[in-house]
């Protein structure tokens, strides 16, 4: 029976940054996946208040929220597989909390909004928006890195996984709109950089490629064009 | 020592003395928290009061191009931001070692809860405070008041598995969730006076009613929570404003 079980689909972002973190520690776990559009008991279970995944669960206790189980991962395994996933000094951690915090505030949603985007402005919208956000994390990129190849310098570190889950995500979103986001021109550093974390030994091992990611976001996109559909009849 | 608002800031005994400023406002829930983390660190703080409504202040803009907002912390000649982040920067940067005055647990497993729960403070409470204060319809008031008191009732819940049977829910001392949640007490208290509406109910929620007056009577503590009068006057002073000012 394993000690450590994460509940969720590598599909979803939010559960690859807890399977990144994994990853890069060699901690072993068992996968339970929960079916698109159905709640495990064992999910309302471990997490009664937002009934959402990820949850680890770690000698059968739950941890919940994304950014919180890789800070947990990194506290309980420090020396474990490629090291600390945290930077080392407290400025750097608040920079990469930071970071952390703004992708999943303001630029995460403002990619998912392409997918949303039911007029062809409110697309364009979406997109302007989306290439405002990588210009600052390009900038934040720039800082950080400190010419070296990842967020965390030498290693990959916390906001190279707490962005890096999107990487696939962002060719996907490429994909199904027609249009370049994360191109060498405008976005140089971070542009090698997804390359570079793409092909991180403890990443591609567990990266759903574009392909996955894509077809899931159709999946994804009939449903909110359903979920719209139903909210206007109502209105 | 003064800060830039003029009032006097007594040096503590044994006080780190360093260049720290806040840009913040006395009143704000998120810039209470981090003076409150620096008091418990007897770290010394300078408070720069800054102009958040347009025009924002210059030193807000540039140390806090992203979102242009307070709190932010200058230390350095650097600048962190988001309430949470500079808190947590604070126990990092100034921890003794022993983990004495610790402000995030040791235990991880115990980190993750008090983190899980300050995220769940930030996601559930701000909104429909904000939204029941400035409000007008009374039927969307009861619905915020509902949403809050439940938000406050799991809090209830979650005081025990955190506290572990003692004061705070840091256990004996004021911690991380604490700060989270305790620097929303003047905020809440004024909208219930404001709105003749219960949300820390005594009969309700016992825990939270006790762990409240323990946590404004802590001494990094006192002084730092306005009071629910001290917010009247100052919405008050803000609508006078808005009212004055013609429409754009």
């Amino acid at each position: 029976m394993a000690d450590v079980k994460l509940i969720g689909s590598p599909l979803s972002p939010y559960v690859l940054r807890a399977i990144l973190a994994l990853s890069l520690k060699k901690v072993e776990y068992e996968l339970l996946e929960e079916k698109f559009g159905e709640k495990s008991e064992l999910l309302l279970k471990s997490n009664p208040i937002y009934k959402k995944i990820p949850v680890l669960i770690h000698h059968d206790r739950p941890i919940c929220e994304s950014a919180v189980i890789v800070e947990y991962i990194d506290e309980v395994w420090p020396e474990s597989g490629f090291g600390a996933i945290l930077p080392a000094d407290a400025y750097h951690r608040a920079l990469h909390r930071f970071w952390t915090y703004y992708v999943d505030d303001k630029w995460f949603p403002s990619l998912v909004a392409i997918g949303k985007a039911e007029t062809e402005e409110a697309k364009a919208e979406a997109v302007e928006r989306v290439r405002a956000g990588l210009l600052l994390l390009e900038e934040a990129f720039v800082k950080l890195s400190e010419g070296k190849a990842f967020f965390g310098g030498d290693r990959v570190a916390f906001l190279d996984v707490m962005f890096g889950c999107f990487v696939n995500w962002i060719v996907a979103a490429e994909e199904l709109v027609s249009v370049e986001l994360l191109d060498e021109a405008t976005v140089p550093a971070l542009h090698g950089w997804a390359v570079r974390f793409r092909e991180h030994e403890a990443v591609k091992e567990v990266m759903p490629d574009s392909g996955r990611v894509l077809g899931f976001l159709k999946i994804l996109q009939a449903k909110w064009k359903a979920d719209a559909a139903a909210a206007k009849k109502k209105l | 020592m003064y800060s830039a608002t003029g009032i006097n800031c007594t040096p503590m005994a044994g006080a780190v003395v360093e260049d720290v400023k806040v840009l913040g406002l006395p009143l704000i829930p998120f810039v209470i928290r981090v003076l409150i983390a620096l008091r418990l660190k007897r770290v010394e703080y300078e408070l720069v009061e800054v102009q958040i409504a347009e025009p924002k202040s210059e030193i807000l803009v540039k140390s806090n191009p992203v979102y242009k907002k307070i709190p932010v912390l200058l230390h350095r000649g650097k600048s962190i931001c988001e309430s949470a982040v500079i808190v947590q920067y604070i126990d990092e940067e100034w921890s003794d070692g022993s983990g004495s005055s610790s402000i995030l647990p040791a235990d991880p497993f115990d980190r993750a809860l008090v983190r899980f729960w300050a995220a769940y403070i930030d996601d559930k409470l701000p909104a429909p405070v904000r939204a029941l204060r400035w409000g007008t319809e009374a039927e969307k008031a009861a619905e915020l008041a509902g949403q809050i008191r439940q938000a406050l009732g799991l809090l209830e819940e979650a005081f025990v598995e955190c506290g572990k049977g003692k004061g705070f829910f840091g256990g004996d001392a004021v911690g991380y969730l604490d700060i989270a949640l305790g620097s929303c007490l003047g905020w809440i208290r004024a909208l219930e006076k404001a709105k003749s509406v219960k949300l820390l109910d005594a009969e309700k929620l016992p825990r939270l009613t006790g762990w409240a007056e323990r946590f404004l009577a802590e001494e990094s503590v006192k002084g730092l929570v306005p009071d629910a009068d001290e917010y009247q006057k100052f919405y008050a002073a803000a609508e006078a404003r808005t009212s004055a000012t013609p429409a754009a």
